[in-house]
């Protein structure tokens, strides 16, 4: 393993216009989420790339949380890793926030107090403003004015970075277009900060924004709203779920998408108009539950999903076991939160990779889908549905904290209205008539799939499943060969279904000996580190992963490098293992960048990485 | 089914139910459970029950978990979907079958220990959704495909074969259904067929959970003496002060109804649910009142059985939930997906 020394990018570059950081240190649950959020929404609308990352703590209220939002010309929009401007609102992290700056930053502080004097740095711009104090009068309801004084820096920091006050104005009414009250106060809130910035400050100061075009179209969203988007989109209409963070707004979201996409006129009895469901979004007592009601509603014949976390998976393992044995069709996301065990559930980490590879006891493999932002949530998603109906198994889409709570600009969605589902082989009436006797484990197709049928249709299509022993007319078995024979055939089905898997993305260049691999939510600082060693002459290929079981492409660009350097957010390397495993390579091939402490990785860390590797 | 191998061509014309199928339609494959298993009566009441309900067998599905009672849904209704899942499991499947088709009749098929202990949580929060089904435990009071531990319905003393008597508590299904709000309890013997098939009508016909805890004896690991889940301590302690009849829809009601009938119940498709003989002042209606009867025969080491409580006005899932007549699986891909402009549209938010 690598140790890891970060270099200090040296001196700011002033101005900088489009391409800088910013941290918003607050205290959880005091509302600061609303101003930071129009700031990053106000960016967006300018047209200049962004992202916003909110490092949460578990927690509802009193600890730190902080916002980074990073403004960056160029699409580079990954974790920074120094910032250029510190909103320092929370007295019990000063200290530390102050340290995250660059030299020559600025630091924007409530001056209604005093900083304390290990607060300070002689190379950083100190941006005082008395926000409490400002607020004091205007805003005599205690409550309100801690809400407003977030209000308050961000229309000082509106005006320091010169955010487009139209587009900030718009926002808050579209935000608060019912609530005319709260509009008001929000908007003399901003505007206290904006002027007294504007009067006591040089505004804007050399790092500001400038109206660009780098957002056509683009939309700004976060993944678990486009995982259940993709969901809706696909025709599930069964979702079962118990809450956990982060995967808990994927449902919440299916709920929401599904009262506005599929409720239907119903006359009752009595002559009375009601509303009436075209889904059901159960909440299960626990997560064996939510995937045994996936099982159940998808051996019924609806399109059925689950939603969870680390924890939840390992709870559903002896299900998912069942799912494949019995070759029910299911779909899991898997939001990735840092493990093992609680471990630190409001941070990221892309650790579950083996665990669901191979999640169960006995011999199972799964196929396993890697997005790499909310697009590919929605892709995938809608993918992974498809993708179990054809296999008749479970699908596990391997999403994470960043990518699902984090708002990130991507492309916006396209849909094809010519797209049927592919609900796999389901026997019709018709079908079934035909055939002298049906089985439920024979006849495979070339893909290794056999036919299955639904219940309430048909007494002949009557079978059972089962998670026993069972041979390949279905019955139960206890016989070596006639229990191989179905084992078998799945590890061919489970193979066969790399040819249906996304295909990795690979962007190549003159020839270089090195490339990275990486999956998900690792692309966007992977792709900023290229181009920064590209900058210092030294090209580099890049594969990103999308699926599991892996095609030979992946494969072919292993053995086609000297050497790859596997980047992932997971202590033991699990996607390089995974990939010696099934691939059978040479493990001197493959050398490991691993950050894992819970934070979105960002591109100076994987620079390093690999300069590190590369020296030695 | 008990294990005698079926004649190939019957005696004498088997008679047909309304479906014109005979009682053959309703069975499975052979049993492979020990002879004189309790849960092999309680098949051959479900196999009757079934056939004279004339219920299609593509419409019925069969789910369990694990354990000898779990073996069980292959030896019925072999024309019917079965699903023997994982031990404990049976509820959420159920509940996510029928979430998505609700046109099934569910049956269900547990264990003491299947439902009791590590499908505890699964059994209770079936009975807060009021899931329709029929939710059958066949209690034996051990485990016995594991050969013969104490389940969690072993009572207090009860002995095991070797001698040792159980000292924890039990979790009496019947009490805890009651306390939880289930719409439809009942205890049955499976060594007591006439009454079983009766309640197993009413079950498949009630609109919700249908609780049947049937006392159903291991022959092999706790039939003997010492034992309180054998047949011959059941049949010393069963409290029968309660005696129901179902009485279909085809039957006109007032003219076959005894007037000495004390509580009549119209059930969801119109058939009736008549109570001949109940404990003075007993409604079965009331929940209150069949706590305290089961709680005072409970101390008196009295076995009460029969319907001791039905509710047919509760709210099912899908009550609850408010799905569309429609089952979920039965909508087509145009009626689900919002389509490219819908999609369009939606992402102005996101601008
Ligand atoms: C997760 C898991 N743990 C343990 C077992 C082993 N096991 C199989 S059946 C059973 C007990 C069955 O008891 P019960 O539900 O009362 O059914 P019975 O055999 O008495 O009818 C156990 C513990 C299992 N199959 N799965
Ligand atoms: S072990 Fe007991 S429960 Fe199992 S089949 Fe034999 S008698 Fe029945
Ligand atoms: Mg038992």
């Amino acid at each position: 393993m690598t140790v890891l020394n970060r270099q200090s990018k040296g001196e700011l570059k002033n101005p900088k216009v489009n391409n800088f950081a910013m941290r918003f240190a607050n205290v959880n649950g005091t509302g600061s989420a609303s101003a930071n959020n129009l700031i990053l929404k106000a960016i967006f609308r300018m047209g200049v790339p962004v992202s916003g990352k909110n490092l949460f703590p578990s927690n509802i209220q009193g600890l730190p949380t902080w916002y980074e939002i990073r403004v960056n010309e160029n699409g580079h929009t990954a974790r920074a890793a120094e910032f250029d401007l510190v909103i320092a609102m929370n007295g019990q992290t000063y200290v530390e926030d102050v340290q995250t700056l660059k030299e020559g930053g600025y630091l924007l502080f409530d001056s209604s107090w005093q900083l304390p004097p290990e607060a300070t740095r002689q190379d950083v711009m100190p941006i005082g403003i008395p926000l409490s104090a400002l607020c004091t009068n205007p805003f005599p309801e205690p409550r309100e004015r801690v809400l407003l004084r977030n209000i308050a820096y961000a229309g000082a920091v509106s005006a320091l970075i010169d955010l487009d006050q139209d587009i900030v104005s718009t926002l808050l009414d579209e935000t608060f277009s019912r609530n005319p009250k709260l509009r008001s106060s929000n908007r003399l809130a901003l505007q206290i900060g904006y002027e007294y910035a504007k009067e006591n400050f040089d505004c804007p100061l050399p790092i500001h924004l400038e109206t660009s075009n780098g957002n056509a179209g683009k939309i700004m969203v976060d993944g678990n709203t486009l995982t259940a988007l993709g969901a809706l989109y696909a025709g599930a209409t069964v979702a079962a779920w118990y809450p956990i963070t982060p995967a808990t707004s994927v449902a919440e979201n299916f709920l929401k998408l599904c009262e506005r996409y599929r409720t239907v006129e119903f006359t009752d009895a009595d002559g009375e108009n009601e509303t009436r469901n075209n889904f059901a979004v159960l909440q299960a007592e626990d997560e064996m539950a939510a995937l045994g009601m996936v099982l159940g509603a998808s051996w019924a014949g609806a399109r059925a999903f689950t939603s969870t976390s680390g924890p939840g998976i390992s709870l559903m393992n002896e299900i998912i076991g069942l799912a494949y044995y019995s070759e029910i069709p299911a779909v899991i996301i898997d939001v990735q939160r840092t493990g093992p065990s609680t471990g630190m559930p409001t941070r990221v980490q892309q650790a579950d990779l083996l665990t669901c590879a191979y999640a169960s006891h006995g011999d199972t493999k799964h196929l396993l889908l890697f997005p790499a932002d909310p697009h590919e949530c929605f892709t995938l998603t809608a993918k992974a549905f498809d993708l179990a109906d054809h296999f008749q198994t479970p699908v596990i889409v391997l999403s994470d904290l960043d990518i699902g709570m984090n708002d990130w600009v991507v492309p916006e969605l396209v849909w094809d209205d010519n797209y049927r589902w592919d609900r796999g082989r389901i026997l019709s009436s018709k079908e079934l008539a035909e055939l002298p006797k049906f089985l439920r484990y024979s006849d495979p197709d070339a893909d290794f799939v056999t036919s299955r049928t639904l219940p309430g249709k048909d007494s002949k299509g009557a079978f059972f499943t089962r998670g026993s022993g069972h041979d390949s007319q279905g019955g139960y078995t206890e016989q070596p060969e006639a229990y191989q024979a179905v084992v078998d055939r799945l590890a061919q089905k489970h193979q066969a279904a790399s040819h249906m898997m996304p295909e990795p993305v690979i962007r190549l260049g003159e020839g270089s000996p090195f490339g990275i691999i990486t999956l998900g939510s690792c692309e966007a600082a992977v792709l900023e580190a290229i181009e920064e060693l590209e900058g210092d002459g030294f090209g580099i290929d890049y594969l990103r992963v999308r699926g599991f079981p892996f095609q030979k492409s992946i494969e072919d660009f292993i053995q086609n490098h000297e050497c790859c350097i596997v980047v992932e957010q997971n202590r033991d390397a699990q996607l390089r293992s995974l990939l010696l495993l099934e691939l059978g390579i040479d493990p001197t091939l493959l050398k490991s960048v691993l950050s894992y402490g819970g934070f979105p990785i960002n591109s100076d860390f994987v620079v390093d990485g690999i300069r590190e590797i590369l020296k030695g | 089914m008990p294990s005698i191998r079926k004649p190939i061509i019957p005696l004498a014309p088997l008679p047909r139910n309304d479906l014109g199928l005979t009682i053959r339609a309703y069975e499975g494959s052979m049993s492979t459970l020990c002879a004189g298993c309790g849960h092999d009566s309680i098949t051959a009441a479900i196999v009757r029950a079934f056939y004279e309900l004339s219920l299609p067998p593509e419409r019925i599905a069969k789910l369990s978990g694990i354990g000898c009672s779990s073996k069980t849904p292959t030896y019925f209704v072999s024309g019917a979907h079965g699903f023997n899942s994982v031990h404990g499991r049976m509820p959420p499947i159920v509940t996510g079958a029928n979430a998505a088709n609700r046109s099934s009749i569910y049956i269900g098929i547990s264990g003491d220990g299947d439902s009791l202990s590590i499908g505890a949580g699964h059994f209770v929060h079936a009975i807060r959704r009021n899931l329709n089904m029929v939710y059958l435990i066949e209690n034996n009071g051990v485990y016995g495909l594991t050969k013969g531990q104490f389940s969690a319905t072993a009572d207090i003393g009860s002995a095991s074969k070797k001698g040792k008597a159980n000292e924890t508590p039990p979790i009496d299904p019947v009490s805890l259904a009651l306390s939880l709000g289930a719409s439809f309890v009942a205890r049955s013997f499976s060594g007591d067929k006439a009454q079983l098939v009766p309640i197993l009508k009413a079950a498949v016909e009630h609109k919700g959970f249908s609780m049947i805890d049937v006392i159903s004896p291991c022959v092999q690991f706790n039939n003997h003496p010492g034992s309180t889940k054998s047949y011959h301590y059941v049949r010393e302690h069963e409290l029968r002060e309660i005696e129901q009849e179902y009485l279909p829809p085809s039957i006109e009601i007032t003219a076959n109804m005894s007037v000495d009938d004390l509580v009549k119940v119209r059930m969801h498709d119109g058939s009736v649910l008549a109570f001949r003989s109940l404990p003075n002042g007993y409604d079965p209606r009331d929940r209150e009142a069949a706590i305290s009867y089961v709680a005072a025969a409970r101390k008196a080491n009295e076995i009460p059985t029969g319907i001791l409580y039905i509710d047919e006005d509760a709210a099912d899932l899908h009550d609850l939930a408010g799905t569309t007549e429609t089952p979920l699986v039965d909508l087509e891909f145009d009626q689900l997906c919002p389509g490219s402009a819908e999609l369009i549209r939606f992402q102005e938010a996101f601008r």
